[in-house]
């Protein structure tokens, strides 16, 4: 890649970080690792994304939002590409993501991902008051990628980004 | 999109592709006919997301029996402009929802099929359909789970519930030997390391069955005569009217956007 590509490319990045997901607003697709790659190519630049879920609707939207977040730094007519391989895991999910879900209500995925997370006994600590007496309501939430579940301790309820 | 029904030359790879393509749209279409009517919230949002998993399945295997076909073809000309002849899908997942029970078996016999195979699918020698796969098995694995305890609950809950869970079993058993028919075109992709041999499977299915079924105190129906066809191409009734639902807007609009 040329000095001059390689700006293209964090540019580029730089701008596509900043596009969120539609469902859970206060998380960017870089945060959730659903921002995969930045690549240029003949002068032109392509953004890969990945899907949580085969299913996810908001793939389209983050797509044209990507775009236009390149529109507005300068770089017009990006190509964004969907990448299935390697299937998207809450491992990818940054710290600073998981913070922000917690902040915003939502508990975010407990520990790493495998069948065992996503089948067992999850422990996970209510995002309103730390309370670890939790249970699950629902196995399916508001979006496919949440179980709903509800706090013990302080009654209320609240989802869950299971982990997959 | 042009009105007219699409003509395919349908190659082993092709017509493999859409065999899981149509299992998955014609599942999520049946499973989206529960939105808004489940018995309970809770059951109405699972089903419904179970169908969006099954959809956004059938979308990515569309997209690759697009590229295979090549022509310019779009996932939407095989989901909208394939008559019901040329429609690929077991006939199990076109079977009407019927009472809640019956939508919760045929989700059980379908998953207890359609986990280990998508599984095995992961191993495919065709990147395309690997990927696929390592992305929905964890999606199926959980409809397994969710559907499996639900049978559970009816056959081990009350007289009616019981009782309509058997009726249930009983009806859409003869729907499950076709899941595992191996036919020449298939045959060959399974030589080529392309599609895992649905035959290698069954003991596993029948051992996740009997697992959930001696919870539920339900037992598995033996053999018997099966259903066969939809491979093929030959459907029941139900699918007619499966299609004239999901293809109205297309048929009557063609390329309509909105």
């Amino acid at each position: 890649m040329t000095p001059a590509d390689a700006d293209l490319a964090r540019r580029a990045h730089a701008a596509a970080a900043t596009v969120c997901d539609p469902e859970i607003p206060v998380l960017t697709i870089a945060d959730l690792g659903v921002l995969r790659d930045v690549t240029v190519a003949d002068g032109r630049v392509e953004v890969a994304i990945t899907p949580t879920y085969s299913g996810c609707p908001a793939m389209d939207v983050i797509g044209i939002e990507v775009q236009t977040a390149l529109a507005q730094a300068g770089i017009p007519d990006a190509r964004v590409r969907l990448v299935l391989s390697p299937a998207w895991t809450t491992d990818w999910m940054t710290d600073a993501g998981k913070a922000k879900l917690t902040a915003y209500g939502i508990a975010p995925p407990a520990g790493k991902a495998s069948r065992r997370a996503l089948f067992g006994e999850e422990q996970v600590a209510c995002p309103h008051c730390g309370s670890a007496a939790t249970e699950k309501v629902s196995e399916f939430g508001s979006t496919a990628c949440k179980a709903l579940w509800r706090c013990r301790a302080c009654r209320e309820p609240f989802d869950y980004f299971k982990c997959i | 999109m042009p009105t007219t029904s699409l003509s395919l030359t349908e190659t082993p790879l092709l017509a493999g592709i859409l065999r899981r393509a149509d299992d998955a749209l014609i599942l999520g279409h049946r499973l989206s006919e529960w939105c808004g009517h489940a018995p309970m919230l809770e059951e109405d949002i699972a089903l419904a997301n179970i169908a969006l998993d099954c959809v956004g399945q059938a979308r990515s295997f569309y997209a690759y029996a697009a590229e295979v076909a090549g022509g310019g073809l779009t996932e939407d000309d095989f989901a909208y402009r394939r008559e019901a002849g040329q429609y690929r899908n077991c006939l199990l997942v076109e079977q009407p929802n019927g009472d809640f029970a019956g939508t919760i078996v045929r989700q059980v016999l379908f998953s207890a099929f359609n986990d280990p195979y998508y599984r095995a699918l992961t191993g495919s020698r065709d990147a395309t359909l690997a990927a696929i796969a390592a992305k929905a098995e964890k999606e199926t694995a959980y409809h397994l789970r969710h559907s499996g305890e639900w049978l559970i609950r009816l056959g081990d809950g009350t007289d009616e519930s019981h009782a309509r869970a058997r009726t249930a079993l009983d009806e859409l058993w003869p729907y499950t030997g076709e899941l595992f028919e191996v036919d020449a075109a298939e045959a060959a992709l399974i030589e080529a390391g392309t599609l895992p041999d649905p035959r290698s499977l069954r003991a596993g299915f029948d051992a996740t069955l009997d697992h959930i079924l001696s919870e539920a105190t339900l037992t598995r129906p033996a053999g018997g005569w099966m259903q066969s066809g939809g491979r093929a191409g030959r459907h029941s009734e139900h699918l007619g009217f499966i299609l004239a639902d999901l293809q109205y807007l297309q048929r009557a609009h063609p390329g309509a956007t909105w």
